[in-house]
């Protein structure tokens, strides 16, 4: 079977860091792939890989079969690209833009126009069309960016965090426009470090931090690597807090989760109620009465935790706060 | 031929894209205009009276020349400053991970930045002519001192370029070409005749490209002796461009 892309023991030094630590993947075609992790874990730069923008120090990467170092050209015609920096330009307009990418993939000046027109209408973009892209919000920039990525109308298209730093709801409406596109048949890679963006969108996932693949599976599988539910217990102090971690684990200390900042505790179950009981009961005994209870199935957030020992890094939010250059 | 003139296609494309941003950024124009009007003016008025003695010429004459060749290495500056931008802003990482020429976006760059400094040379010589300049060799003269300014121009903007995509950083693509442009064309025969200067800074005036440019510039616009300055200047152009062409291109290629 063809895949859409694939790597093989992939690996990028730069001179001390290793970017890539050796990652083995294979993407199955026309669908969602996602790839989760933290700022820094290497996302970006199996991106550039298979993007042709860096060759590997080591390893083979292949877009649609394609080797990437010895036939990069093949692989450019193939794909398109966009990513969290909104790379359009500023004095242009937003036809222009798209224009200008689609010669650049050898279409005739007349052919790119049509092309450009169509797009921005895909993307609901015509009423701005010629203005120029300065004057565009974070959010049109963004869809601009994804309508550039379009014109060469790739078989595979890489998007590299394309929602970070979007207020909610533009999200969702770039969300909508992903699902159509993988809807038509394009393979898509999507890099992400918010887990519900993987959860809404990739059909799989794989988990990469510190260069390392350190999971891969639909979103099911990963969620069952932890078991069942999760009881969730939040405590009012933090000597309730070191009383209940104490009967915690007492009961299991298999994969729970302590937060002491949060005064947060949470633990898998396999049997979920009995399990409650259980252990809400043990606690009860020791005389501690936390502020919350609860049971849910668990997210991708608990997955990460489990799998890496923390938390998606906050400072990895407040960059993605200050999004893309204006 | 089909690869050349696919690159010259997208060199062309890339051009217009330049192009477009000083055409709607006219204020980047009228500005990076205004400093060498500056110069031409305070250089005229201020030291025109003292140093046209010893110029033995009206100051004027010997000055625009100067004034021209410096503009143009200053603006030749901005091709770095533009691509380190563009690196930044990752369009470049856009244009690379497109089937595209692997030289058009550097041809593309250098190209718009000759049209500007073009246009910016044509102001400062219209502003020269108010102030009393006079080509005093006829048209063709005044042509090929135009021209050969502007080529000069032309190589000094991909060493620019190479520095650009070297430092990756717009600030420090700035300052990096300030460093060896102020030496470059303070010791040399811009702002007045070398013969003043101690020994050994002669020797350096005298033999380096800034001072044949502004010789050269001198020759064909007053008919003044050249000592074969212009040959001296074209050997630099093609010598800049056969190393920093292809040098710039594989860092372009090669660049993560």
């Amino acid at each position: 079977m063809r895949y859409a892309f694939e790597l093989n023991n992939v690996k990028k030094h730069y001179s001390k860091v290793k970017a890539l630590d050796g990652v083995t993947l294979k993407a199955e075609e026309g669908k969602i792939f996602g790839m989760l992790g933290p700022n820094g874990a290497g996302k970006s730069t199996i991106v550039k890989v298979l993007s042709t923008l860096i060759e590997p120090s080591s390893g083979t990467a292949k877009v649609a079969g394609i080797d990437t170092v010895k036939n990069p050209t093949g692989v450019r015609n193939t794909i398109g690209l966009a990513g969290q920096f909104a790379a359009v330009d500023d004095f242009l307009t937003g036809k222009e833009n798209i224009q200008m990418v689609g010669q650049l993939y050898g279409l005739k000046k007349k052919v790119a126009k049509a092309r450009a027109e169509e797009i921005l209408q895909r993307l609901s973009l015509t009423d701005s069309a010629n203005r120029q892209v300065k004057t565009y919000s974070g959010g049109m920039r963004r869809r601009l960016d994804l309508g550039a990525s379009l014109v060469g109308k790739p078989k595979i298209l890489f998007l590299d965090e394309p929602t970070t730093g979007l207020d909610p709801r533009t999200r969702k409406e770039l969300w909508d426009i992903i699902r159509e596109l993988a809807k038509g048949g394009t393979s898509i890679l999507l890099t992400t470090q918010y887990l519900d963006e993987a959860d809404e969108l990739a059909d799989r996932i794989a988990v990469i931090d510190y260069g390392k693949l350190i999971a891969e599976g639909t979103s099911a599988q990963l969620k069952n690597r932890l078991g069942g539910d999760m009881v969730e217990f939040e405590l009012k102090n933090k000597v309730d807090f070191q009383a209940a971690l104490e009967e915690v684990d007492r009961f299991c200390n298999e994969n729970r989760q302590a937060d002491e900042d949060e005064l947060i505790i949470k633990i898998p179950v396999k049997n979920s109620a009995d399990d409650l009981l259980t252990v809400t009961k043990m606690i009860d005994e020791a005389g501690i009465k936390p502020s919350n209870i609860s049971l849910h199935k668990p997210t991708l957030d608990d997955v990460f935790l489990a799998l890496t020992g923390k938390k998606t890094k906050p400072e990895a939010d407040k960059k993605a706060r200050k999004g893309p250059k204006k | 031929m089909k690869r050349e003139l696919d690159d010259i296609r997208d060199g062309l494309i890339i051009t217009k894209r330049n192009v477009m941003r000083y055409v709607r950024l006219p204020q980047l124009i009228i500005i990076s205009s205004i400093q060498p009007i500056m110069f031409l003016t305070l250089f005229n008025f201020v030291f025109g009276g003292a140093l046209g003695a010893s110029a033995g010429e009206k100051y004027i004459n010997f000055l625009l020349p100067g004034i021209m060749v410096q503009t143009i290495l200053f603006g030749a500056l901005q091709t770095g400053v533009g691509l380190s931008r563009d690196l930044n802003a990752g369009i470049i990482d856009r244009f690379r991970s497109l089937p595209m020429s692997r030289s058009a976006v550097l041809t593309g760059r250098t190209t718009a930045d000759l049209v500007r400094n073009t246009s910016t040379a044509l102001i400062l010589l219209i502003t020269g002519l108010v102030y009393g300049f006079r080509f005093q060799n006829g048209t063709l003269d005044a042509f090929l001192m135009i021209a050969l300014i502007v080529a000069f121009g032309y190589a000094f903007s991909w060493v620019a370029a190479f520095v650009g995509l070297a430092v990756k950083d717009e600030e420090t693509a700035q300052l990096a070409g300030f460093l060896f442009i102020f030496p470059l064309t303070f010791a040399s025969a811009t702002f007045v005749p070398t013969q003043t200067m101690p020994g050994w800074l002669q020797t350096f005036a005298n033999n380096q490209p800034v001072t044949f440019a502004v010789t050269a510039a001198r020759h064909f616009a007053l008919g003044t002796p050249s000592d074969g300055a212009e040959w001296k200047l074209l050997a630099w152009i093609v010598g800049l461009l056969i190393i920093f062409v292809p040098l710039s291109i594989f860092i372009y290629k090669k660049r993560a």
